[in-house]
């Protein structure tokens, strides 16, 4: 087995650019991992990419070949889907063929448009995550999920809404710096708890936002790199992925997610390392509530604790554990099929020292990344670590 | 008669829709004792595939729920409405919960199926009554 270095990252910013073509938006984030990683386009092997709502955004399936086109690739090229976990997956398959020593140079990616679709039709998109006949046909929304599992969180371990306020407020606070962030601006716990509600106990201000966007990764293998002189300092050492039932009704937990309990240790098992050894996550905040739940399932937090965190001022910038220092889905965006990639993008900025805010993490060598699909019926875990 | 925009009728949830109209709802249990609602041809936990066809209890409870204000384009008429998650014995059921003010539901709250209606779109769907 070989070791997986991650030689470029390349995001657009993420936000509102309903002119802005899938397409387009991939070209834009491949062009700049290529220029990121000096890694000729000529090199790559395969184009793994992640989307999830193509179809209905897009009237476009078979994203693969397209958007190997739109980055000028010529290799064989797949989509892969798995809701709001999609360019993980696709992070996921890459880092076990280079390891395997299939390929030695991937490039790996997602974007996704969902702001022209407006709020309703995006609504109505995001919703296909869910079980079609036993939640989407009761009304059940993607928040309306998520706010199922704030209230049982509340009531099987306590917690309220301010609590949940303060991760918003904290992941907004992360972003100010942040040039591709969605939100540039501070919130307060008060414009939280005043915002309009969504599904109770989420309100607006619970919940990331509709955004376009495209996240582009180039790996290589450790020979490769070593071979063409690549600047790649960052590795990824671990790569985990758990499932569950589909409906939460069909689920052991309502409050906690036992998918990224199963990616979580066997992604710290693949690169041995513990929670112990983590210096910051980014973590699938799609609403408040869930990174509560990613904390504790990727065993940072004890059951029932992650959820005063920010509160405590323990995941802040400032805190022991900083936790979504790019903003977190909530402030930065979250392009559901870009997301997983932007993650891992963030995290190796975050290690290489040129994030905005790697300051916060100066001396960090080991971070990790939570990805999750639908209300966690899929999760994809990556640890990455300064390569030694 | 369907509801599925494709034509087709979803086998085990229209069933089920019907049995529950008929007041005789069930769900399917496997050898191991693990429920679930239809359709199954195995138990998703244990791989059986021996499943028998049990009936549901009449009463169930308020496990945790949301009141939606912001709906999908299929329930706009709805908001806000109450989506519950119900444990009816051995499984749980997820549905649209009808005839109680949202500020009085709690969780705990005494519930029985019913079929019910969007008010959007009129299409048939797992309705929950105050029991
Ligand atoms: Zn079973």
């Amino acid at each position: 087995m070989t070791g997986v270095r991650v030689a470029g990252v390349g995001l657009t910013e993420f936000g509102e650019s309903p002119e802005r073509t899938g397409r387009e938006l991939f070209g834009t984030a491949a062009d700049r991992a290529f220029g990121d990683a000096g890694v000729p386009r000529d090199d790559v092997e395969s184009l793994r990419y992640g989307n999830f709502m193509g179809e209905l955004s897009e009237r476009q399936g078979h994203q693969g070949p397209l958007m190997a086109e739109t980055a000028g690739v010529r290799a064989p090229a797949t989509r892969y889907e798995s809701a709001c976990a999609s360019s993980a997956a696709a992070l996921r398959s890459a880092v076990r063929d280079v390891r395997h020593g299939e390929e030695d140079v991937v490039l790996v990616g997602g974007a996704e448009r969902m702001t022209n679709l407006g709020t309703a039709g995006a609504t109505e998109a995001l919703a296909i995550a869910a079980d079609e006949l036993w939640e989407v046909r009761a009304g059940m929304t993607f928040p309306g999920a998520y706010a199922l599992m704030a209230q049982a969180y509340f009531a099987a371990y306590g917690g309220d809404r301010e609590d949940l306020a303060a991760i918003a407020v904290k992941n907004h606070e992360h972003a100010l710096d942040n040039e591709l962030a969605q939100y540039q601006r501070s919130i307060t716990v008060d414009d939280v708890l005043d915002a309009p509600p969504v599904a109770e106990p989420l309100g607006l201000y619970d919940s990331c936002p509709i955004s376009d966007g495209a996240s582009a990764l180039v790996l290589v293998s450790e020979e490769y790199a070593a071979e063409h002189g690549v600047d790649a300092p960052v590795a990824v050492t671990g790569s985990g992925q758990g499932g569950d039932g589909m409906a939460l009704q069909d689920r052991e937990h309502l409050a906690r997610t036992p998918a990224a309990d199963e990616a979580a240790a066997a992604a710290y098992d693949d690169a041995g390392v513990g929670p112990d050894d983590v210096d910051f996550a980014e973590v699938h905040d799609c609403f408040t509530i869930a990174e509560a739940l990613a904390l504790e399932s990727l065993d940072l937090y004890e059951v029932g604790e992650a959820i005063g965190a920010a509160r405590r001022g323990e995941t802040t910038r400032d805190g022991d554990l900083p936790v979504n220092l790019s903003g977190g889905l909530k402030a930065k965006g979250h392009p559901v099929g870009a997301t997983g990639v932007s993650q891992v993008a963030e995290a190796t900025q975050l290690l290489r020292g040129d994030h905005v805010n790697s300051d916060a993490v100066a001396d960090a060598e080991v971070g990790v990344a939570h990805n999750a699909g639908g209300t966690v019926a899929s999760c994809i875990v990556h640890i990455l670590e300064v390569a030694a | 008669m369907t509801d599925n925009p494709t034509g087709a009728r979803d086998a085990g949830y229209d069933d089920f829709l019907d049995a529950v109209e008929t007041g005789e709802p069930y769900y399917l249990a496997c050898p191991e004792g693990h429920g679930w609602l239809p359709p199954r041809t195995v138990c998703p936990d244990c791989g059986s595939a021996d499943l028998s066809e049990e009936s549901l209890p009449g009463a169930g409870e308020v496990e945790t729920y949301t009141v939606a204000h912001v709906a999908a384009p299929s329930f706009a008429d709805d908001a806000p409405y109450v989506t519950a998650i119900t444990r009816f014995g051995p499984v749980r059921v997820t549905g649209l919960l009808r005839g109680v003010a949202p500020d009085d539901v709690e969780r705990g709250l005494a519930v029985e199926l019913a079929v019910g209606a969007s008010e959007t779109t009129g299409r048939r769907l797992l309705a929950l009554d105050p029991r």
